[in-house]
């Protein structure tokens, strides 16, 4: 129970990376990108082929991040400069990189399972420095100590350096310009901004993560295949809702720890319902759906319970006599 | 400062729905010139405003500002010269962003942008200086999000993010026509407070025949994608709405058809 726990907790680490990708595109640019599905494949074919050829693991994951970008830049060419509609481009990408991704492979399935990866070579490093020994004995009344704290610990730190980064960078010119392209797009280009410029790159940025993500999640599983990414965009917007339901998503920063958070939750509860006896592996998917559509549905129905108490409430301080409500403004308002 | 030279516009060319915007339009505002513009619905005042925007390309003619001929650039190139306030007050603003953030998008017009933090210290000093000047207590509000304001205080917004940067051509489009005449009228005070602080070239496009008169140094009416009248200087400041009224009957011959201008005038 414990393993399977720590388990879901270091996949949805780098999960949450895809997942910050797909909030980039379907939340801040409002751009329901569907090449997540093919260049989280691309991400992980591009570092095992690498990796398989000998190259440095790190070198190979960056190799992949890079192939992400190149993805999504051309989704973004196909909806600004041949003005194809956005769920369209990310379909028409999708299809074209499953392709790509067995060409790149050469066959549909990439062992790495004796090779030197980068989760093989961040926990021969760890191992060196005895950390294991100190955590299982801090945690040693619970009983349970896992084969290594190593990927968990790495794992988070990298997601914690994307968020990051992906947070200061849109505070930064350009970010403000990306999210008012996603907010209000042609108030963007009557200040000066170039909205085709900022499309492409957003979504060149978001499929670099999913790639980066997807390499990553070879080198740990072992194997890259051509139907991993089968479903991709469904998870990494179940992060973003169960996320933003959870922890809210008032700013960019909340919002990001709320992706997170959502991809981690999402993986714990898939790995509690698998361990429900009546269902099997293949009822993943449905799984996910429903995750989904109560991540989407209860919050409305919370909120609306909410109100009507609210309202309720103004009706017996109304029979009671007292003041509405305390509203007071120094300003004249218009 | 923009010279507008034998413009024409014909939508739907060849078909049925045929329709001629402008008509040969040639217009020339002087630095600082304030040019208000009336006429009734579909006399081609909008897509004036878009072709000089870039929006919209004109089918011939030229548009010049500052002396370049910025005919063939792109909308968000021209824009470096070009403040612009729309009629929607949801058109001017990005709702789920910040106040302050509002105002770095609109900072950063005539710059470029760069990898470096947006808002900071000394922006936020200067914006919350900058808002006073609206007296809405918007200076205390800078974190709060534009879709949280009211839609008078996000046109007042609008016109500031527009004109803070004193912009070469200020464009406003039926700026005041959504809202309601208490809130159109201070946010008409406003754009006269505005303009004459940074003496900018204003080209405001209106259906308030009073308010036309009212601002500005020069009037011009349109109609069938043409100017048909033109007032300046003491005739324009003699001007009354029956007058006009009766000079575009003059000239057109036919009651002036838009109800919308005879019951705001």
């Amino acid at each position: 129970m414990w393993t399977a726990m720590f388990g879901s907790v270091e996949v949805g680490l780098i999960y949450a990376i895809m997942a910050l990708g797909v909030y980039l595109s379907f939340r801040i640019l409002d751009f329901p990108d569907l090449t997540v599905d093919g260049s989280f494949v691309t991400g992980a074919s591009v570092a095992a082929v690498m990796i398989v050829g000998g190259a440095n693991p790190f070198a190979a994951s960056a190799a992949a991040l890079l192939a992400g970008f190149a993805a999504g830049t051309l989704t973004g060419l196909l909806h600004t400069k041949g003005k194809i509609n956005p769920l369209l481009s990310g379909i028409l990408m999708m299809i074209a990189l499953y392709s790509i991704n067995l060409r790149i492979m050469g066959k549909s399935n990439v062992p790495l399972l004796q090779q030197e990866t980068v989760i093989t070579k961040i926990t021969a490093a760890w191992q060196q420095t005895g950390f294991d020994a100190v955590l299982n004995q801090l945690l040693s009344f619970t009983g349970f100590a896992p084969r290594t704290w190593a990927i968990l610990c790495s794992m988070a730190v990298l997601t914690l350096v994307v968020k990051g980064v992906l947070d200061w960078l849109m505070k930064t010119e350009v970010g403000i310009a990306l999210r008012a392209a996603g907010d209000n797009k042609p108030m963007v280009a009557s200040f000066s901004a170039n909205t085709d410029w900022l499309i492409v790159f957003g979504l060149g940025l978001s499929n670099a993560l999913v790639a980066f993500s997807g390499a990553l999640i070879a080198q740990y599983g072992g194997f890259s295949d051509v139907n991993m990414g089968v479903g991709m965009i469904v998870i990494g917007l179940a992060s973003v809702i169960i996320g933003e339901a959870l922890f809210g998503a008032h700013s960019v920063v909340r919002a990001t720890w709320a992706v997170i958070g959502g991809a981690i939750v999402y993986r714990l509860i898939l790995a509690l319902a698998l361990r429900v006896e009546f269902l099997e592996t293949g009822d993943v998917k449905l799984i996910t759906a429903l995750i989904v559509i109560s991540a989407l549905i209860v919050p409305n129905v919370w909120a609306a319970q909410k109100e009507k108490r609210r309202k309720k409430r103004k009706a017996q301080q109304l029979e009671r006599g007292e003041p509405v409500a305390g509203a007071k403004t120094n300003y004249k308002s218009i | 400062m923009l010279e507008l030279k034998r413009i024409t516009k014909v939508f739907n060319e060849g078909t049925a729905d045929e329709k001629i915007a402008l008509r040969g339009i040639d217009l020339t505002l002087s630095p600082g010139d304030f040019v208000t513009v009336i006429g009734s619905n579909g006399a081609g005042k909008s897509t004036l405003m878009n072709i000089i925007a870039g929006r919209l390309s004109p089918d011939t003619g030229e548009v010049w500002i500052n002396g370049r001929n910025v005919t063939t650039l792109k909308e968000h190139v021209r824009a470096r010269y070009i403040g612009r306030v729309f009629q929607d007050p949801m058109a001017g603003t990005a709702p789920h962003m910040t106040i302050e953030e509002n105002l770095v998008l609109a900072y950063n017009r005539t710059k470029r942008r760069t990898l470096r933090l947006g808002v900071t210290r000394q922006k936020r000093e200067w914006f919350r200086e900058t808002l006073q000047s609206l007296h809405l207590g918007l200076e205390n509000r800078l974190t709060a999000k534009v879709g949280l304001l009211s839609g008078g205080e996000r046109q007042a917004l609008s016109l500031l993010m527009a004109t803070f940067t004193k912009p070469d051509v200020l464009l406003l489009d039926e700026h005041t026509a959504a809202l309601d005449p208490a809130r159109a009228e201070l946010v008409t005070e406003l754009t006269k407070q505005i303009v004459a602080q940074h003496n900018l070239t204003t080209l405001m496009v209106t259906h308030n025949m009073e308010q036309a008169i009212r601002l500005g140094n020069r009037l011009i009416m349109m109609d069938g994608g043409q100017v048909i009248f033109s007032a300046e200087g003491k005739e324009k400041e003699e001007l009354t709405v029956e007058r006009l009224l009766e000079e575009f009957q003059r000239i057109r011959g036919s009651q002036f058809a838009s109800d919308r201008a005879v019951l705001s005038s």
